[in-house]
């Protein structure tokens, strides 16, 4: 290890060692991430990429880690091309400081990310909150990636133009990728202009079928809603609808949800909130599974277009609950102890498992990025 | 026929029938080319399959006897994507038409790969639903084509490519497995890098597919101008205030000119260019937009504006623009279409850009363009009776992409790369980008069989280890000295 050090320290200005993290090392450009990458993968290192560390406790936990790149000085905005809806950041910039430079042009990234958390950990994550019903999550507004290979070379897949088949989209394939493929050093994206009217019109049920049938009349009308989401737990599920754009329409859509609808500017305290609990599981479902859902989680978070969040206490099994969602559609354990995140039941079933071994065998022979923190092991 | 793929040819007859198995070489030749005809081979053995099973028992079988295979829909392609080897199998979708499943309350539906585009929108509209992704060739094209193209359309501005609209595929690998790649599904998006991926990653045998609700309104303005740079200028300031339209598509004079011989669309005469802007959804959103739009184009000079009242008036403003690439087969005798992207804001700059190359050249140039997006069609016309035209042609054309890279752009926003554009890759990309692309390809298909010799110029060696690159391939240093 001393040797390993000795090594980044010449091509990093930024090497740090202690007892509980062992090496980190802290680059401030693409080449010197590159450096460290090269110096790393000479000397045999498992490497951690790691941004602000919103989620760094998110999946099982790494089987080795000798090295934690930190991506955080890596943190400029390289590129805002207001006029084309795009820009271009490294990896470490807080997600915060980019949604405060595009507001000043009337834009966003339309991904609801955690302000804290970085542009490359979001991609990594594919994190995305209530608006994924309209503008999808990472994997559908990244449009250019730069990334350095486990062997310390620089590539770049995409562009700076939203419309381009050139080549295979990398970006898609490291959105989500938890950091087990490469170290995303920069990101483009495709941005929206900040719509001039933001409605958010709520009701509660009490019965999951008349939540679902709120939650249908909005999708089958023509409101163009920007978010559906709808929270359950304690009693009462409340839905939730955005409608935004050039004028007011939360008028059309509190007549689909029914008596007791109310309008806001603001989103009610629950919004694009994940339920609390030591053991966090992501949900995927179609949209009519929402009732099964409502009945079989003990808390759920729900973005129409399929996708949720539901919790158990930090002592609980988790098992039945998995199994009873697996039954419906998907389930992943994102957070938990080390007896559950350690287990073999985070996952789920992996179909294409094989495939995915064998792209993760290319792009990393030696298995040292963020080895075990993803899917089957990988 | 080689011994190999007449050992096929008995396997596939007895697998398919005689009639699922085309050997006789007139037949065959009707399967040389797709949309981009300038490439063509003649495939050893072309094979019409029922469905998906059938599908992974020929990749199988072609993996054990070594041959290549390439997958074709409805060959609209046009960068050659479904161009046969000579020495290979073609699998051609066009039998699996069915539409399987369609679950309006779950907004998705399940169709085979050979489905039409448009028969999808069909199956679902009466319930008020369609599927998004609108290329000119929707009547045609299929959606296992659609998938491997990532294609897009006039409406993808708003709506998004293939890509946003695609929810699983039922895959057969490379090697003769059977997969289903889900969006939903955790692990690597495999789904995302299948889409566009131009049937080279495996065979899609059934797709799911999002449906998109129909809008509530949908309002078309045609604006006339007498230049593109004022045209520009419109789009720029539509942009600028915050408006995404459904579609903006724009026309340069040439390509006015053949649409108006070829369908007498009537557009305000002696326009230098004409902008298209389509905006849909909820009623008072479209209303309001509508407004704002019209006054920008004023600002911007436009010296007339029409409004469609109904849906015929709206097939007439679009009838010239779907018109125009066959249109200008009325004023050349012989074209090439190109496909380009540059940033939207660059627009004004590049056409200039291009005009200067055709004044120069004296080869002919008409401009039609999904504006919005920066995405540059232009038609480069040549006479192919007159000796080094095509020659000429071929020139002006390339030059052009090279004025997308030179402006941050791409090489190709929607036809994709095909063998057409292989050449291209290297100006666009260094030989490790491309490299690290192929990762991909290693790792679906370590035999390289399927769909070989497309998108990227020089195949990687999928033995070979990441970083160990013994020596350039001559082409790629040809490439890059084009470039740097
Ligand atoms: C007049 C005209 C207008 C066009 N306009 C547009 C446009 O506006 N936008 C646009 O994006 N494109 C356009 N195109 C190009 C073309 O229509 C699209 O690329 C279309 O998606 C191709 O579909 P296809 O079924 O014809 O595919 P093919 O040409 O048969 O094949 C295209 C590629 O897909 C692969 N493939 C086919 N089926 C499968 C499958 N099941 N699984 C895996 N791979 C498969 C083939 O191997 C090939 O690489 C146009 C073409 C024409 C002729």
């Amino acid at each position: 290890m001393a040797t390993a050090r000795t090594a980044l320290e010449k091509v990093c200005g930024d090497v740090r060692a202690d007892a509980e993290h062992g090496l980190t090392a802290a680059p401030a450009s693409v080449e010197e991430a590159a450096a460290v990458m090269r110096a790393a993968a000479e000397h045999g290192l498992a490497v951690l990429p790691q941004g602000a560390g919103t989620r760094a406790h998110w999946g099982p936990p790494a089987r080795r880690r000798d090295l934690v790149l930190d991506t955080r000085r890596l943190d400029r905005l390289v590129e805002h091309a207001a006029g084309d809806l795009v820009v271009k950041a490294e990896a470490g910039l807080p997600m915060g400081r980019l949604a405060a430079a595009l507001a000043e042009r009337g834009q966003r990234l339309a991904l609801d990310a955690d302000p804290a958390s970085t542009v490359g950990g979001t991609v990594a994550t594919g994190a995305a909150g209530p608006l994924r019903l309209l503008y999808g999550t990472p994997r559908d507004l990244v449009i250019g990636l730069t990334l350095v290979r486990a062997d310390g070379e620089i590539a770049r897949s995409g562009g700076k133009v939203v419309k381009n088949v050139a080549g295979y989209d990398l970006g898609r394939l490291f959105a989500g990728s938890y950091g087990t493929l490469g170290l995303i050093v920069e990101a483009t994206f495709r941005l929206h202009p900040r719509p001039a009217v933001s409605a958010y019109v709520t009701a509660s049920y009490t019965d999951p079928d008349a939540a679902h049938a709120a939650v249908q009349a909005v999708l089958h009308s023509p409101v163009h809603p920007s978010a559906v989401e709808v929270a359950a737990g304690g009693g009462g599920i409340a839905v939730g609808v955005l409608a935004e754009g050039a004028t007011d329409r939360s008028g059309a859509v509190a007549a689909l949800l029914g008596p007791g609808a109310s309008a806001d500017a603001s989103p009610p305290a629950w919004w694009g909130r994940r339920p609390g609990g030591g053991i966090l599981i992501e949900v995927t479902g179609r949209p009519t599974d929402l009732p099964r859902l409502l009945r079989a989680a003990p808390a759920l978070a729900w973005s129409a277009s399929g996708h949720g969040w539901t919790a158990l206490p930090e002592d609980a099994d988790p098992a039945p609950l998995l199994a009873a969602l697996r039954a419906i559609g998907g389930a992943v354990v994102r957070t938990g102890p080390a007896r559950v995140m350690q287990g073999p039941d985070v996952w789920g079933p992996l179909p294409a498992l094989p495939l995915m071994r064998r792209v993760k065998d290319q792009f990393d022979p030696g298995h040292r990025l963020s080895p075990g923190r993803f899917a089957g092991g990988i | 026929m080689t011994e190999a793929v007449s050992g096929l040819a008995e396997r596939f007859t007895a697998l398919l029938g005689p009639g699922g198995v085309v050997t006789d070489p007139v037949r065959l030749a009707t399967y040389e080319c797709d949309g981009l005809t300038n490439h063509r081979a003649r495939p050893a053995l072309v094979v019409l399959p029922d469905d998906g099973a059938q599908i992974a028992e020929i990749v199988r079988a072609c993996v054990a006897a070594g041959v290549p295979y390439v997958a074709r829909g409805s060959g609209t392609g046009l960068s050659g994507g479904a161009l046969p080897r000579t020495d290979g199998v073609l699998i051609v979708t066009s039998r699996l038409r069915r539409v399987l499943e369609v679950d309006v309350p779950n907004q998705r539906a399940v169709v085979e790969p050979g489905v039409i585009n448009l028969d999808v929108s069909r199956a679902v509209r009466a319930d008020g639903y369609y599927f998004a992704p609108d290329p000119s060739s929707q009547q045609i094209c299929s959606v296992g084509g659609n998938v491997a193209e990532n294609s897009g359309g006039a409406h993808c501005l708003k709506y998004g490519f293939t890509a946003h609209h695609v929810l699983s595929c039922e895959v057969v690998t490379p090697e003769g497995e059977v997969v289903e790649l889900r969006a939903d599904d955790p692990g690597y998006d495999l789904l995302g890098v299948f889409v566009g991926a131009e049937g080279t990653l495996g065979i899609a045998t059934k797709v799911t597919v999002k449906l998109t609700r129909l809008p509530e309104t949908v309002q078309t303005l045609l604006a006339a101008f007498d230049s593109i740079e004022r045209g520009g200028t419109a789009v720029s300031a539509i942009i600028g205030a915050g408006v995404v339209p459904a579609a903006i598509e724009m026309m340069d004079a040439l390509s006015i000119e053949a649409a108006e011989a070829s369908v007498a669309c009537g557009y305000p005469p002696g326009a230098g260019a004409v902008l298209i802007v389509e905006l849909d959804g909820p009623a008072a959103e479209v209303e309001h937009q509508f407004a704002q739009i019209r006054a920008l184009c004023e600002e911007a000079g436009a010296f007339e504006i029409r409004v469609a009242a109904d849906d015929a008036a709206r097939a007439l403003i679009w009838r010239g623009r779907k018109s125009a690439f066959a249109a200008v087969g009325r004023i050349s005798p012989a074209y090439l279409v190109q496909d380009g992207v540059i940033p939207r804001t660059a627009l004004p700059r590049v056409l200039a850009r291009i005009d200067a190359l055709s004044a120069e050249s004296g080869v002919r140039v008409a401009n039609v363009f999904h504006a919005g997006d920066g995405n540059l069609h232009p038609l480069v016309l040549f006479d192919d009776a007159e000796p080094g035209a095509a020659e000429r042609a071929e020139q002006v054309s390339g030059a052009i992409l090279d004025l997308c890279i030179e402006h941050g752009g791409s090489i190709t926003g929607e036809h994709g790369v095909g063998v057409d554009k292989a050449r291209y890759m290297p100006r666009m990309f260094t030989a490790t980008d491309l490299d690290t692309m192929q990762m991909v390809r290693c790792g679906f298909d370590p035999a390289g069989l399927c769909n070989p010799g497309k998108i990227y110029p020089t195949p990687r060696l999928c033995g070979e280890a990441p970083g160990v690159r013994k020596g350039v391939h001559p082409l790629v240093e040809q490439g890059k000295a084009d470039l740097f």
